[in-house]
């Protein structure tokens, strides 16, 4: 259709004006009547048990309507948080899911866990009473160094799970590993850490709580990118209400990057208490309990090994990780370092043998879950990573060392050695495009430049994959996931031409509203202004996984685009039985129903307005203009591309400035390419943050150092160069978009870029993230 | 935030007044220091005395020989001021270094000097100029005045008026940015008047402190090899999440080397 606003033109995001003049709804914005506001009584140690609760004095203070402890809540039967996928482990075992009630009543395990929460009439008389409320904790070791927490003599986060362990889980081929290694000109090692990360969406976690006597029915007003999934998991597992009687709300969501994934303690609570009190209930996280609340990301300790032959060919991946869980299994925690990690360590390359062993552990911290890229950027550090310790060992120029051993264009699908099938790609081309946009040819010139000015220039490469798309619902249950990852659309014409669509993808940033009308509109013609994206309401959207992974466009905009063409199917045999020809003489094109060989025919909007008064209608077909679709995709979608990054570092500092990024990417066919751009740039921020600034602290005794933006550093605009980026498409061959995914690439892509990039400056073998200044000087001075 | 009164000063005498007459009372200028603790809880006073009506706390008056700056004026004021960047460029381009836009429109160096925060700007001009802070009472030389963390030689209820700093031959501030907070991991202040040179560092310590070893070498040479092979001691220096002692050390001797080179 209109080139203007169809696919693949860089259409205005129609949402912005919104947003950009303050008329966003977002859920602090939602105030029901007769609301009353909660706050959480929090543990201020890393592990205590609860020797007393005493609300008395609280109960009495101004305004407070209860204050409810855990006893409330197992008293009301109501069931704890749970997480959905269990991974096996080497043994065959269970993944080790301890209880995790909303509100702990006898032990406390990280900084932040929740103990009661106080309902008054104000959120200031909810907070002052909190502060009243008086536990009695016997605090114990805490069990902080994840390094140490599945080793003897560690503090037990649970009693029922042996050494802290979660589970011990494997993927490769061992045997064949070993034998690969063993005939190795080259062994590369290193010894990695990936840094703990806060999420910051900067619209805190939030939640209403609403219960109706009149139907017995709730409402949950949540920042969730996964609005079924959480009345899933409050209905059948915690126990609130059944399905039907429960509605799951998202309203605008100010980012999410994964954090909001999850069913936390702090929704849960507020709509039990709605019932329990009688009254709307509100709790808007502030900005310290998100930084303790909110799951955290990354967080693996890694040895690795990579082996090559004489020529540089890599043999053989070895590795070797512990990943932190934090105090409890978070909603999707298990499948991060398993699934979505060591099902990516074939990176873009023909390695011949792979393994890799993940012990997840649990330590008394925040829980760790997804956070943008979710196990990919883990995979991504450790391979991008060690092919440059292996470059330097071996005096090979990285980009080189990486084309020899990419996976080539003709060799798809290609089936790796840890369980995927990657469909499309073309590695080298994308290589080749990057290299060219970041004139590595120039580079040593420009070092040479560089030198003049005291400066330290280093350029580092990252050639990534990811696994999006997620995910076929046939594979994940069968590695234990406990829920399908399809995607719902429902599109509705009304009867003067303009279109609905009810969507379960739920957009927090991403811009859904102009994409997916862009793709309405590109097949049935619809004018864009009169296309209505509604997500994030389990009362009006067909049942939806959601948003994460990079799923929205290759899951849900594939659902749409296959209840579009169901639409057009029907809108045939009505156009034929209007142009009185058999629906074999109609073809559909550019919204329009024709003859084919003559000059008759009649619009999309037609079709529809005749669907809806339906005087001459073809016998037998039900009138109305409405379509649901559900996808579940045959296989992931498996975006990649290189991305290069060049640093200059002060020596005298140990400064790093990024000065300049060069991107090509593949993420198949694009809608919108100033959406997609803007995605990779976020992500590449939020990647660069990891890599130089970004870093969760803990003390020992496991007090969170950076639980402000005083002391957890955020990216800013003064942290990057310009961007460039350009793209390769190689469509995708198994859904009806050609579509991949772009929301997690950046972050996935640049922690390794810049760290490549610093250790050539330095010319010394790593360093670790964040790469602060200090980090730097030492490494220099080392 | 918990409760408090809150008052409007119309005047000094005014404030001064109400701060004797009220409990855990605290003057309110630009309120970046003092609300977010606030927020948080962290601090809770009584009584906060708003000083941002009184008019003859703010403004800058310029003569040959020293610039005074009233205790309300903002550091944005002081950035702009064409009048500061003639006589001292160094401190007009200080109190443009601090914090952002917002920051610096509502931030006073009043407000700035009272907190004395370990790492901010502000201080080191004003003991690295020699300067003096006017109070309701009386005159406080910059060299008495900082006397540890968040301490300083205010007693209860007195009021910052105004800082009169004198106009050095040149000077010139560096900072070294934490990455989160943008205060300083390090910041150093040189200047030099005459013989006299002085040599401040922020960041470093509990409150700024002045560098004998680099000022007496300063002092002999005004370059940056003078101090080349200045090693600062680590001990007793600030260690935290955002550098270790030793790392600051360091710093002092980098930034002091290019805070002469700079010096104008
Ligand atoms: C995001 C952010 C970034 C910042 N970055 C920097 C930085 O890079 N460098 C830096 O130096 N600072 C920085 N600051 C601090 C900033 O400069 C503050 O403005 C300053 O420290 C306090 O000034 P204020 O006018 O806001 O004082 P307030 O917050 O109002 O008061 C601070 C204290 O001073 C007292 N007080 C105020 N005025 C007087 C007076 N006239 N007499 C006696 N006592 C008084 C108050 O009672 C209070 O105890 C930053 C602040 C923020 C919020």
């Amino acid at each position: 259709m209109g080139a203007e606003f169809g696919i693949g033109a860089s259409v205005k995001r129609k949402e912005d004006f919104r947003f950009v003049t303050g008329r966003g709804n977002y859920l602090d914005d939602i105030n029901r009547p007769g609301q009353a506001y909660g706050y959480f009584v929090r543990s201020p140690y890393a592990h205590a048990k609860i020797a007393g609760i005493d609300a008395k004095k609280a109960s009495k203070m101004p305004g407070v309507v209860r204050v409810l402890t855990g006893a409330d809540l197992e008293a009301d039967k109501i069931g704890g948080l749970i997480c959905g996928w269990n991974v096996k482990s080497k043994d065959g075992t269970d993944t080790r899911m301890p209880k995790h009630p909303a509100l702990a009543s006898d032990t406390v395990r990280y900084v932040g866990d929740a103990i009661a929460l106080v309902v008054a009439e104000t959120y200031a008389q909810a907070r002052d009473a909190a502060e009243a409320v008086k536990v009695k904790y016997d605090v114990l070791p805490a069990q902080i160094d994840v390094s140490k927490a599945d080793k003897k003599g560690a503090a037990i986060v649970h009693a029922d799970v042996r050494r802290n362990m979660a589970y011990d889980w494997e993927i490769g081929d061992k045997k064949a590993t070993d034998a690969a290694f063993a005939k190795a000109a080259h062994v590369a090692k290193l010894d990695l850490v990936n840094n703990r990360v806060a999420p910051n969406a900067m619209e805190p976690r939030a939640a209403i709580g609403e219960y109706s006597a009149s139907d017995d029915s709730f409402t949950l007003y949540t920042t969730s990118q996964n609005p079924h999934v959480a009345r899933l998991v409050l209905s059948a597992f915690v126990q609130i209400a059944p399905e039907h009687k429960l509605r799951v709300v998202s309203p605008d969501m100010g980012g999410g990057f994964g954090s909001k994934i999850f069913i936390y303690p702090d929704e849960t609570a507020v709509i039990w208490a709605a019932k329990k009190v009688g009254r709307p209930v509100k709790w808007t996280s502030d900005r310290a309990e998100a930084f303790q609340t909110d799951c955290h990301g990354r967080d693996h300790v890694t040895h690795v090994e990579l082996a090559l032959d004489q020529g540089g060919k890599f043999l053989g991946l070895r590795v070797s990780t512990k990943a932190n869980m934090g105090a409890y299994l978070s909603t999707f925690a298990s499948c991060v370092p398993s699934y979505l990690y060591g099902t990516l360590l074939q990176g873009q390359y023909t390695t011949g043998a792979i393994h890799c062993e993940v012990k997840a552990v649990f330590t008394h911290t925040t829980p760790v879950d997804a956070v943008r890229g979710a196990g990919r950027p883990e995979a991504t550090y450790v391979i991008e990573r060690i092919i440059d310790v292996a470059a330097r060992d071996l005096k090979i120029d990285p980009a080189d060392l990486r084309r020899r051993n990419m996976i080539q264009p003709n060799a798809f699908p290609y089936q790796t050695q840890v369980a995927l099938q990657y469909d499309s790609g073309n590695y080298p081309a994308a290589l080749t495009k990057a290299l060219e946009i970041a004139d590595y040819k120039g580079f040593a010139q420009r070092r040479d430049e560089a030198k003049r000015r005291g400066k330290l220039r280093g350029i580092g490469l990252s050639s990534y994959i990811e696994a999006c798309g997620i995910a076929p619902s046939a594979v994940v249950g069968a590695l234990g996931c406990g829920v399908g990852l399809y995607e719902g659309a429902t599109v509705r014409m009304n009867p003067t031409g303009s279109a609905i669509v009810y969507i379960g993808s739920h957009s927090h940033g991403q811009g859904h509203e102009t994409t997916f009308s862009q793709v309405v509109h590109e097949r049935l013609g619809v004018p864009f202004e009169q296309i209505e994206i509604v997500h994030g309401d389990t009362g009006k959207i067909p049942f939806g996984m959601g948003t994460y992974g990079s799923r929205s466009i290759a899951v849900g905009g594939v659902a749409l685009q296959n209840a579009v063409d169901k639409l057009i199917e029907k809108g045939r045999k009505i156009a034929a039985h209007k142009l009185e020809v058999a629906e074999s003489d109609i073809q559909f094109k550019d919204g329009t129903y024709s003859v084919v060989g003559t000059d008759k025919k009649t619009s999309f909007a037609e079709v529809t307005f005749a669907a809806y008064v339906p005087h001459n209608y073809p016998a037998g077909l039900e009138p109305g203009m409405e379509a649901t679709a559900f996808y579940d995709p045959a296989n992931f979608t498996f975006p990649a591309g290189t991305h290069v990054c060049e640093v200059e570092v002060d020596p005298d500092t140990g400064g790093v400035e990024v000065v300049k990024w060069s991107a090509c990417d593949d993420f198949g066919r694009i809608i919108n390419p100033m959406i997609v751009e803007g995605q990779v740039h976020g992500g590449i921020a939020h990647g660069i943050g990891q890599a130089l600034l970004e870093g969760c602290v803990y003390d020992k005794s496991g007090q969170l150092l950076t639980a402000s933006y005083m002391d957890y550093a955020m990216p800013r605009a003064d942290n990057f160069p310009t961007i460039k980026v350009d793209t390769i498409q190689t469509p995708c061959p198994h859904n009806a978009l050609g579509v991949k995914g772009c929301g997690e690439a950046g972050a996935i892509a640049a922690p390794p870029a810049v760290v490549n990039a610093i250790a050539n400056a330095l010319n010394v073998k790593h360093v670790e993230m964040p790469a602060t200044a200090e980090r730097v000087w030492q490494a220099l001075n080392a | 935030m918990y409760e408090f009164d809150y008052h409007k000063a119309k005047n000094v005498k005014d404030a001064v007044a109400i701060a004797k007459k009220q409990d855990e009372a605290k003057y309110l200028a630009g309120g970046m220091s003092l609300v977010p603790p606030m927020k948080l809880r962290l601090a809770k006073p009584g009584n906060l005395i708003d000083l941002n009506e009184v008019g003859e706390l703010a403004g800058i008056k310029v003569d040959g020989k020293t610039v005074a700056v009233g205790a309300m004026t903002r550091h944005e004021s002081v950035a702009e001021s064409k009048d500061v960047k003639k006589a001292i460029p160094a401190l007009a381009k200080l109190a443009g270094g601090i914090g952002d836009p917002q920051v610096r429109h509502r931030g006073t160096i009043g407000g700035s000097l009272a907190n004395s925060d370990p790492a901010a700007c502000y201080p080191t001009a004003v003991l690295g100029l020699g300067a003096t802070i006017e109070t309701d009472q009386r005159k406080i030389a910059a060299d008495d005045f900082f006397t540890g963390l968040f301490e300083t030689a205010l007693k209860e209820g007195e009021l910052i008026t105004k800082v009169v700093f004198p106009v050095p031959d040149k000077a010139c501030y560096i900072k070294f940015p934490n990455p989160a907070s943008r205060f300083s991991i390090v910041g150093v202040f040189v200047s030099k008047k005459g013989n006299e040179v002085r040599c401040v560092v922020t960041g470093a310590g509990p409150c700024v402190f002045r560098v004998k070893g680099i000022e007496d070498a300063l002092k002999k040479d005004f370059s940056p090899k003078a101090i080349e092979n200045y090693k600062h001691p680590a001990s007793g220096l600030n260690s935290d999440i955002h550098g270790s002692a030793e790392y600051r050390a360091h710093l002092i001797t980098v930034l002091a080397k290019r805070a002469v080179a700079g010096a104008e």
